[in-house]
């Protein structure tokens, strides 16, 4: 049956025999890998673009496909960073900590131990003591369920909410922003037990591989980054292949003639709504050890309409479309705020990229949006058709 | 006590006019202690000096305190001493005549310690008081007021009745009742001078009422002694180790030792890779390393530890309470029922005041959110550079402050200007972008996502990244001050005023002229409204326009009190749409409820949880989130066809 | 001829105005039956209640052999009941072909489960080649539905109704905008399948009503005025009335 959807979608191949060639092409010109031809710090920017990438075709799944404008997208994509990151910043610590005791004479209790490692990490926020949410960060198993389990309940609960009122469109897109905010703000706390605004840090250390140098670690990062994007296409592509697709799509078209033919909408809004968001959440969880620090401000709503820009410039409706927008304004951002593009001199002004990056984006999304809404993923399928 | 009141009245009859040398006279009598004095011996000089009633007494002491006097030192008198040429010029004590001046060596400057000066200072403060300058009088007054004594009682009290000035007698009646109430000798007069101040909310009174109720925590082994506040039980009014300690310091009990004192101690004792036969490898473990420890303590080379079953007997053995350190009880009963007349009250009026803030919350909520209510609300589009606007609404009154100083003035030009620069720039953004995006209601809200990105920025880029200050008029700064807790700038009524303006002349343009018919037409039927010669392009540019304007003049609004950055406008764009959304869209009168609803709202959580407003606005917008299941159309709904579902 | 569908002093106001006003109605299966009334009549809100958008202020709504209330149901429970509604305006999914739409339509279930782990089968297909001859779509099966002429797409959307296999069909407005030939097929889709269901038809062209030849209810003001055959309630004076509007 796999094999028949995956000849029924060839797009999906094309994508991945791509995705593979780069893969491929990244590790042979790699440092740690290769001709040392890609430095590691670019490996891990190419690593988190392809982790952008993931978050971008989930995003471009809900609103591309099914018509929900979530601006709360990587709000689930920075809980799935916050989850991880508590496992490596509590296993870090505990790995310094016991060093440091065991230079005592007598061996720390494992109270000793834990207090010391409470001290270690929160005493930026003046604390000294586990918050209650903490209670999984020994365990990387846990902290990965709830990778997976505290976006998908967030987005499951308050779908459920916002569906079964039926709020749609526009309504719905600020009451995601409001969602997304109201947690940003939450995590900006002291006391919300997660380091306020200095966040969680240190997070490219690995526990356990401190031998290893980053430009492998940066490398294994990047594959795995690479795997997940593949494994998240596939499974994106074979959702909306066949039926599902064609209800999900009826659904953005029209919902009230879906409720009619009826299907329960609020099911299929919920069920693309939790799965994207379980996506994203695990896209954070590979991304932030890449980026090495969380804190609230990814959070911030401003983030998850920047996500929308992404899907929007690559063109909507094609997950080719969210991940070649995502990579292209990724990297064209970080090209330009990183001082690579040279200055213009207009002779009475010049212009400083670092300066006009936000204001050239803010008016070409402008223009994307009014001259081409099909994005860039409309010139392939320009070429598709004068191809056949 | 009655003996200083009679001596201060002696002192006011007496004469003005006084005997040569009297003052040189009394001074020597005490030579030894107004040359050195000290704060256990300077007692009765300041008493004999305030006694004698001599008119030259209070500038000696002033003189003493400012260590301007200086003893001859063949003689030993004293003089005023003043630094001149070829050494001190000295001035006799009462006639204020210069003597002589004399080599620095012959002379000794006296030089009081800071526990004198305060003594001199208190005693001064009496002949303050009645003073014929009124800003020493009530400067006196204030000494009075910051630092309490009973001995300022009598003199007060003396200095009430020739008191001139109405106000400071006013005020010196009211310190001398908070005096009596705290230091007064007669119970009754206590009594009655603590419960007039029931109803007195100042700061100041409450501040007497919790001295008088100061208490301690006491331990005693048999019996409670004193005027006792309250019996404590340990484990629910105090904890265990709290009520250790307490015996530790009161009864001298060993102290219990720390989990960290324990480990030094046995680090200390470490031989040969054990602690008293324990291999260190086994002391992981806290029970282990109590073992070890005892084992020690019985070998003697640490002290006994205090067991947790020495501590349960122990705090068996003693009682605690709280105890007053006033030893009346009558009068801290009648303290603590006046306190807690006064907190209720206190109570009451910070629920008003609250209300007021909540008001002038959601006037500024209003603000910010009522252009959208027009642009959203009545003409269905999404605008995300709203808050843009509101920024560049307030940096046009940056501008125009650096042109105009006068700030009234430029308050007068910034308004109008605000809403033309804006209403201009809505009118563009109509034009240039959104027209071509009508019934695209996503694809509205990412363009002008745009628009606003590149705004925030090229704001980043002419005014940099600092806060740039919108200062308000003079005649705004202040609040009005209506009792010692509610009180209210003037610049948040001034806000109100401007918020109640707009909501008018909103409701005016919209119900009552030619425009805002045309602007409805538009909105429920444009192809009615073109059929019948109104021109739709038009109207939703001008309303377009109109919305935008206001936030320019909300920006204004909002700067005099924010600070004005490149960023202030996405502080309040999801608040505004909130605002909006939960009034019900489609409405003036629903942005108001809106507004009013969310700063009530956001008040409340922030008084039930005063450090933390980041968490009031988190659970403002779960609640938000919430009510929309409710009522998803808002407060106030439209209901039918109208609503166009 | 057995009772599917009945509503009883059904009432329902938008603001003070009464769309539906102490409404009864009743229909067999299998049954044809024509509503006619001037504009504001209530029709389509009468079909808004039926079909579960519409909350009705009073009043009950049975359906089935088992009196079910409908009334508090979702849009798409009722239709999971056997009620298949057609638009006014035709209402297909332009952007997937007619396969796709058809395919979507067919009684299957529901759930997103179910419909995530749905296997295309034969008998499906045969269903929709079936369902594609009698709206007369064969050829454009793998055609986008956007690219269908006017009358086309209604077919469509009577052909996704039949593929429901509701056993009520509430019909609004068929005929509209048909050339002569389309409403002869389209007479005939609809005769057809009130063989085996009730179908309710709202029209406001009299010759294609006549054409049903069936009972007519005639809707004024929220409440039913007469019912009866086409002659018998065209020759009704209140009716002549309310239609020529004295």
């Amino acid at each position: 049956m796999r094999k028949s959807f995956l000849a029924e979608n060839p797009s999906v191949l094309w994508f991945l025999a791509c995705l593979g060639l780069f893969t491929l092409g990244v590790t042979l010109l790699a440092e740690a890998t290769g001709a040392g031809v890609i430095s590691t710090s670019f490996v891990k920017t190419l690593g988190k673009v392809l982790c952008l990438c993931l978050v971008a075709i989930a995003m471009d799944v809900v609103w591309g496909y099914c018509g929900i404008l979530s601006l709360g997208h990587f709000a689930f994509f920075g809980i799935g960073g916050y989850a991880v990151g508590m496992w490596l910043m509590y296993a870090r610590t505990e790995t310094i900590v016991t060093q440091n005791l065991a230079e005592r004479t007598i061996p720390a209790t494992a109270t000793e131990i834990n207090d010391a490692i409470a001290t270690q990490i929160f005493g930026v926020v003046g604390s000294s003591e586990f918050p209650l949410i903490w209670a999984f960060s020994h365990s990387l198993f846990l902290q990965l369920l709830l990778v997976v389990l505290v976006p998908g309940l967030l987005a499951l609960i308050f779908g459920w909410l916002a569906f079964r009122s039926r709020v749609t469109g526009v309504y719905l897109s600020i009451l995601t922003q409001a969602m997304t905010l109201a947690l940003a703000l939450y995590l900006f706390q002291n006391d919300s037990g997660l380091r306020g605004n200095n966040g969680l840090s240190g997070l490219q250390n690995i526990p356990g591989f401190e031998a290893v140098p980053q430009s492998m670690i940066s490398m294994a990062f990047f594959w795995a980054s690479a795997l997940a994007l593949a494994l998240g296409y596939v499974l994106f592509a074979r959702v909306l292949s066949g039926k599902m697709g064609s209800v999900i799509r009826a659904i953005r078209d029209d919902e009230a003639r879906v409720r009619f033919l009826g299907y329960h909408v609020e099911s299929y809004k919920l069920f693309v709504f939790t799965l994207t968001a379980i996506i994203a959440g695990i896209a954070g969880a590979l991304y932030y050890p890449q980026a090495g620090i969380i804190n609230p401000a990814e959070i911030a709503p401003i983030a998850s309409i920047y996500l929308a820009v992404w899907v929007a410039i690559g063109g909507r409706g094609r997950l080719y479309g969210a991940v070649i927008g995502t990579a292209f304004v990724s990297l064209l951002s970080s090209w330009f705020t990183g001082g690579g593009a040279p200055n213009v001199n207009l002779g009475f002004y010049t212009i400083q990229w670092t300066e006009w990056w936000l204001v050239l984006l803010g008016f070409s999304f402008v223009a994307v949006t009014l001259f081409f809404p099909g994005g860039i993923g409309m010139i392939f399928d320009r070429l598709k058709k004068d191809a056949l | 006590m009655i003996r200083i009141l009679s001596m201060v009245l002696a002192l006011l009859c007496l004469p003005l006019t006084a005997h040569a040398q009297e003052l040189q006279s009394l001074l020597q009598e005490n030579q030894k202690v107004v040359a050195k004095p000290s704060r256990k011996t300077v007692g009765p000089v300041l008493d004999a000096l305030v006694a004698s009633g001599l008119p030259t007494a209070p500038q000696f002491l002033e003189s003493w305190q400012n260590k301007d006097v200086y003893s001859r030192k063949e003689d030993g008198l004293f003089f005023y001493g003043a630094k001149a040429d070829g050494g001190i010029a000295l001035t006799d004590v009462d006639t204020g005549d210069v003597v002589s001046t004399v080599d620095a060596k012959a002379v000794k400057q006296i030089k009081p310690n800071g526990g004198v000066r305060k003594e001199i200072a208190s005693a001064l403060v009496q002949f303050q008081l009645s003073d014929p300058d009124i800003a020493r009088r009530s400067s006196a007054v204030n000494a009075i007021a910051r630092n309490m004594t009973g001995a300022m009682l009598a003199p007060l009290l003396g200095s009430i009745e020739n008191e001139p000035d109405a106000a400071l007698k006013a005020r010196k009646e009211q310190l001398a009742n908070y005096l009596n109430a705290r230091f007064g000798d007669d119970s009754a007069a206590r009594v009655a001078a603590i419960e007039s101040m029931s109803d007195d909310l100042s700061v100041e009174g409450r501040a007497v009422l919790s001295q008088i109720l100061e208490s301690e925590l006491v331990s005693f082994e048999g019996d409670a002694e004193g005027n006792i506040a309250e019996k404590l039980t340990v484990g629910e009014d105090i904890t265990r180790n709290a009520a250790y300690e307490l015996l530790v310091e009161q009864q001298s009990l060993t102290p219990q030792i720390s989990e960290n004192e324990l480990r030094l101690a046995l680090e200390a004792n470490v031989e040969g890779g054990k602690v008293a036969d324990i291999p260190v490898a086994q002391l992981a473990d806290l029970s282990k390393r109590e073992q070890a420890y005892d084992s020690l303590a019985a070998a003697g080379a640490v002290p006994t530890r205090v067991t947790d079953t020495m501590v349960t007997e122990a705090l068996e053995t003693y009682q605690f309470s709280r105890v007053y350190l006033e030893d009346d009880a009558d009068v801290t009963s009648a303290a603590a029922e006046a306190q807690r007349e006064v907190q209720t009250n206190v109570a009451v009026n910070q629920f008003f005041d609250l209300s007021l803030d909540a008001i002038s919350l959601a006037s500024i909520y209003f603000l910010a959110a009522v252009g959208l209510a027009i642009t959203f609300g009545v003409m269905g589009v999404i605008n995300m550079a709203h808050g843009e606007f509101i920024m560049m609404g307030a940096y046009t009154g940056y501008v125009v402050q650096q042109f105009v100083p006068n700030y009234t003035a430029s308050l007068i030009v910034a308004i109008p200007l605000a809403f033309m620069v804006t209403f201009a720039a809505g009118v563009a953004m109509e034009r240039l972008v959104i027209r071509w995006l009508y019934n695209r209601p996503l694809e509205t809200l990412l363009a002008t996502f745009g628009i606003s990105i590149a705004l925030q920025q090229l704001a980043k880029n002419i005014f940099g990244t600092q806060a740039r200050p919108l200062t308000s008029p003079g005649w705004l700064d202040g609040a009005w001050i209506i009792n010692d807790v509610v009180q209210i700038s003037y610049i948040r009524i001034a806000i109100f005023v401007l918020a109640l303006l707009f909501l008018g002349l909103l409701l005016f343009i919209l119900k009552k002229t030619r425009l805002g018919l045309e602007v409805r037409a538009v909105t429920q039927n444009p192809r009615m409204a073109s059929s019948m010669g109104i021109n739709p392009d038009k109207i939703k540019m001008m309303t377009f326009g109109l919305g935008s304007g206001i936030a320019g003049i909300a920006g204004v609004a909002i700067g005099l009190f924010a600070k004005v950055t490149s960023e202030m406008g996405s502080d309040y764009i999801v608040q505004s749409f909130m605002t909006v959304v939960v009034g019900g869209v489609g409405n003036v009168w629903g942005t108001l409820a809106g507004a009013a609803m969310i700063g009530t709202f956001q008040k409340g959580v922030e008084w039930l949880n005063p450090s933390n407003t980041l968490a009031a606005q988190t659970y403002m917008i779960l609640f938000i989130i919430l009510f929309i299941q409710f009522r998803p159309k808002g407060i106030i709904a439209l209901k039918g066809r109208a609503a166009g579902d | 001829m057995s009772t599917l569908l009945e509503l009883s002093g059904v009432s329902v106001s938008f603001d003070g105005f009464k769309a539906i006003n102490n409404l009864a109605f009743q229909i067999g299966e299998p049954e044809m039956r024509a509503i006619i009334g001037p504009n504001g009549a209530g029709k389509t809100t009468f079909m808004d209640i039926i079909t579960g958008k519409t909350k009705p202020d009073e009043g009950r709504v049975l359906w089935g052999e088992k009196s079910i209330n409908l009334i508090g149901k979702s849009e798409s429970m009722i239709a999971r009941e056997g009620i298949g509604r057609k638009f006014q305006k035709p209402t297909v999914f332009e952007d997937q072909t007619v396969r796709e739409n058809l395919a979507m339509a067919l009684k299957n279930p529901r759930g997103p489960f179910e419909v995530l782990f749905y296997r295309k089968s034969a008998e499906g297909a045969a269903r929709i080649e079936a369902l594609a001859e009698e709206i007369n779509l064969t050829e454009q099966l793998t055609r986008k539905a956007g690219e269908l002429s006017h009358g086309q797409k209604q077919w469509l959307e009577i052909g996704m109704l039949l593929a429901q296999d509701p056993r009520l069909l509430l019909v609004d407005e068929p005929a509209a905008g048909m050339t002569p030939a389309e409403r002869e097929k389209t007479t005939e889709i609809l005769v057809e399948a009130a063989k085996s269901r009730a179908v309710v038809v709202v029209e406001h062209d009299m010759e294609f009503v006549r054409r049903l030849n069936c009972k007519v209810t005639v809707l004024h003001e929220g409440s039913v005025l007469a019912e009866g055959s086409i002659d018998h309630v065209t020759q009704d004076p209140e009716v002549i009335d309310v239609y020529l509007g004295r």
